[in-house]
């Protein structure tokens, strides 16, 4: 496997790094190919970005997957996202100093060497550890969208400049005509007190607007500023993807020699439900996943494998419990048994949401919302806040049964709203 | 009012007596060297020498000339007190710490011997203020015995490329290596941190290397904590020199450029970390 990224390019491959580096700890390197594939996922599973570099896009380029040899053969691995920006810790000075960027696998196999060939002759070398693991693949079709959205990204960026830096969600209505932007709020927070921001775009403002489905989304800000930060200095045209609440939104840019996805996971419509209560109470499922993201998060993905286990589930109406307790809560969890808070993930699960939606009174949301309540569809997946993106393939036939039995906890739930919510919600706040 | 009134004493009196036009070409250079509170002050016929040293590994040397200041007299062979340098940059820096074009504060600096304070008297605007800080017993500075017959390898590098690969180092590896040798690596400042381990190779013939000497293959290792200070002298340097002698003793010598043009020094000794092989890399 060996790469060589020639002077202008390595400035590029040290934005998106540092792009990914908003959305998580770890960075997946997987040489395919089709290109170099960098990707990266949230703890919680509900944001992931993903650069893919073609072969164009490289002085050189050779994958080291054995020609005609299944894709799955060639190298992969993931790496501390921090110690991938320390090799690209200057990016202003880049361009200026940088002649050339060489990525090789060590001879004994065990490090991936970052070589920077700068001005002077001066070589800095970075010798980095990995840990092998699986590709990193959610599941997500940009055809099947009804809303296709298409701008410069200097218009996102001007709008979403707007928005406090601390906001995590932003709320995305669209009408035929307009496309507006405003901050999310959760249950808890009283509207007369808090400051809110909306901004409207009009669909010429756009390149290219097809709304299909007239819909509102929320989703988190935090993630996607990352891409947009690459996205304005490359010039490209982002596209938004999206259309049900619930579905994750897709932001792409599209170039030759470069593929960018940023997909994230939205809002769906939520019911009170003590969901959390519910996933507590069930014990982690023997759900097994030759995947490693099992050693990461064990639970949280268990469940995540459960819930999305019910064929092309991206399409499913999500009923999701309204957590309209706790503020900020991280979706895992939302999804898991236990309380190891990751914190940075905390904005993704806060906002809780049917019930303000309705309160602010989406015409085009709402009516949706109040369906997907009443048609819970069998083994429709349990309560989460955003829902995750990696839909696993493996079904086991007691997953189903659970949910079956959920459903008809949740009846009982319901009318037991108060007091064990009350409960969970001291224990969980401590 | 005259200074010479706020004198207590005539000034034939003082053991020590310097003055600068402009402060900040003492200020500067001593905060290069403020990694600790207390400094050690040592006058001679030649100029001041500030010391400051950290955990017996550690030496900051910073050397001001006689030149340098418009004026320079010293009763004695040498005159040497301790005193705080933290209280001391608060002082020269007391009409504030940013430049402003145009506008220097002048300084000077008294000094009656053994048990009396360091006495300041800075003037900016028509505005004066005096200050008195008090002295304490030198302590003893080490000597590295440091001399440049025992010196094994040494080069001179630019200060603006070292400056960059400083800043970049990886903060999370304990020590700086540094390999020098007359063969590649030629010279390489590695480091060993949570990610994996990182170097940085200047080659013989680089632009940025103005002189190379190296006879013999060394690597020794420093601490990153002892080493960090010096990138503050780094980034005020033009150049920098590296050397290291057969103890694996490192000095580091830069060149400073003043406000004025002036050329002052500051040196940096640092023990090696732990033995290691002159043929490891």
């Amino acid at each position: 496997m060996r790469c060589v990224v020639a002077t202008s390019n390595v400035k590029v491959l040290g934005k998106a790094v540092h792009s990914l580096s908003r959305i998580g700890d770890e960075l997946y390197f997987e040489p395919l190919s089709s290109g170099l594939a960098l990707r990266c996922v949230n703890s919680s599973r509900s944001a992931y970005g993903c650069f893919l570099f073609t072969p164009l896009f490289f002085q050189h380029y050779d994958s080291g997957a054995p020609p005609g040899g299944l894709e799955d053969s060639g190298f992969r691995c993931k790496m501390g996202m921090k110690s991938v920006q320390t090799v690209f810790k200057s990016l202003s000075s880049l361009d200026k100093t940088v002649e050339k960027c060489e990525i090789d696998l060590n001879p004994g196999g065990n490090r991936l060497v970052f070589q920077l060939h700068c001005k002077y002759g001066i070589t800095k070398t970075h010798n980095l550890s990995f840990q092998e693991s699986e590709s990193l693949q959610p599941v997500f079709q940009k055809d099947g969208y009804a809303n296709v959205l298409r701008a410069q990204p200097r218009l996102l960026a001007d709008t979403v400049v707007h928005f406090p830096p601390s906001l995590e969600e932003v709320n995305v209505t669209v009408s035929g005509e307009r496309v507006q932007f405003r901050n999310h709020l959760e249950d808890e927070q009283d509207a007369s007190k808090m400051m809110l921001t909306e901004m409207s775009l009009d669909a010429d403002e756009f390149e290219s607007f097809q709304v299909r489905e007239e819909t509102g989304i929320t989703f988190c800000l935090k993630e996607l500023r990352g891409l947009l930060s690459f996205a304005e200095s490359s010039g490209l045209p982002l596209s938004m993807y999206f259309d049900q609440p619930g579905r994750p939104v897709v932001f792409g840019l599209d170039d030759p020699v470069l593929e960018v996805n940023f997909v994230l996971a939205t809002l769906s419509d939520e019911e009170t439900t003590t969901h959390r209560e519910r996933n507590r109470s069930r014990p982690p499922q023997a759900d097994t996943s030759h995947d490693d993201f099992l050693s990461d998060d064990m639970d949280s993905y268990m469940i995540a494998m459960e819930t999305s286990a019910v064929g092309g589930a991206e399409a499913q109406p999500c009923s999701t419990g309204s957590d309209h307790r706790r503020e900020r809560e991280p979706v895992s969890a939302a999804c898991s048994t236990r309380s190891d808070h990751r914190r940075e993930r905390e904005p993704v699960s806060a906002a809780c949401s049917s019930g303000s939606k309705q309160q602010r009174g989406r015409e085009s949301g709402s009516e949706e919302e109040e369906e997907e309540e009443e048609e819970e569809l069998p083994g429709t997946p349990p309560q989460k806040r955003f829902r995750s993106l990696f839909f696993g393939s493996v079904l086991s036939p007691y997953s189903q049964g659970a949910n079956q039995t959920l459903r008809n906890q949740e009846v009982l739930a319901e009318a037991s709203d108060s007091d064990p919510e009350e409960q969970e919600e001291e224990t969980a706040k401590k | 009012m005259p200074l010479s009134t706020q004198l207590e004493a005539g000034e034939e009196q003082y053991v020590l007596i310097a003055s600068l036009d402009n402060a900040r070409n003492l200020s500067n250079i001593l905060k290069a060297i403020q990694f600790k509170d207390h400094a050690t002050f040592l006058a001679t016929s030649n100029g001041i020498k500030v010391t400051v040293e950290d955990s017996k590994c550690l030496q900051a040397n910073a050397f001001i000339q006689a030149e340098i200041f418009q004026e320079f007299s010293i009763q004695e062979d040498s005159v040497m007190f301790r005193v705080n340098l933290a209280v001391l940059l608060d002082c020269l820096t007391i009409f504030g710490g940013s430049a402003v074009p145009g506008v220097t504060t002048a300084l000077k600096m008294c000094y009656n011997g053994y048990g009396y304070p360091l006495t300041l008297i800075l003037e900016e605007g028509g505005v004066v203020t005096v200050c008195k800080i008090n002295t304490q017993e030198p302590e003893e500075t080490l000597d590295f015995d440091f001399c440049s017959t025992n010196v094994i390898n040494k080069v001179i590098l630019q200060s603006d490329s070292l400056r960059e690969a400083f800043s970049e180092l990886d903060m999370t590896s304990e020590v700086l290596q540094i390999t020098m040798s007359p063969d590649k690596p030629y010279f390489r400042l590695s480091t060993f941190g949570n990610s994996g381990s990182a170097h940085c190779d200047y080659p013989k013939d680089s632009d940025m290397m103005e002189v190379f000497q190296c006879t013999q293959t060394q690597t020794n290792r420093y601490k990153m904590s002892l080493l960090k200070p010096s990138t503050k002298a780094l980034s005020l340097s033009c150049k920098v020199s590296i050397r290291t002698d057969s103890r694996g003793f490192l000095s580091l010598q830069y060149m400073v450029r003043n406000d004025d043009g002036q050329i002052c020094f500051i040196e940096y000794f640092c023990c090696p970390d732990e033995e290691v092989g002159e043929q490891e890399q």
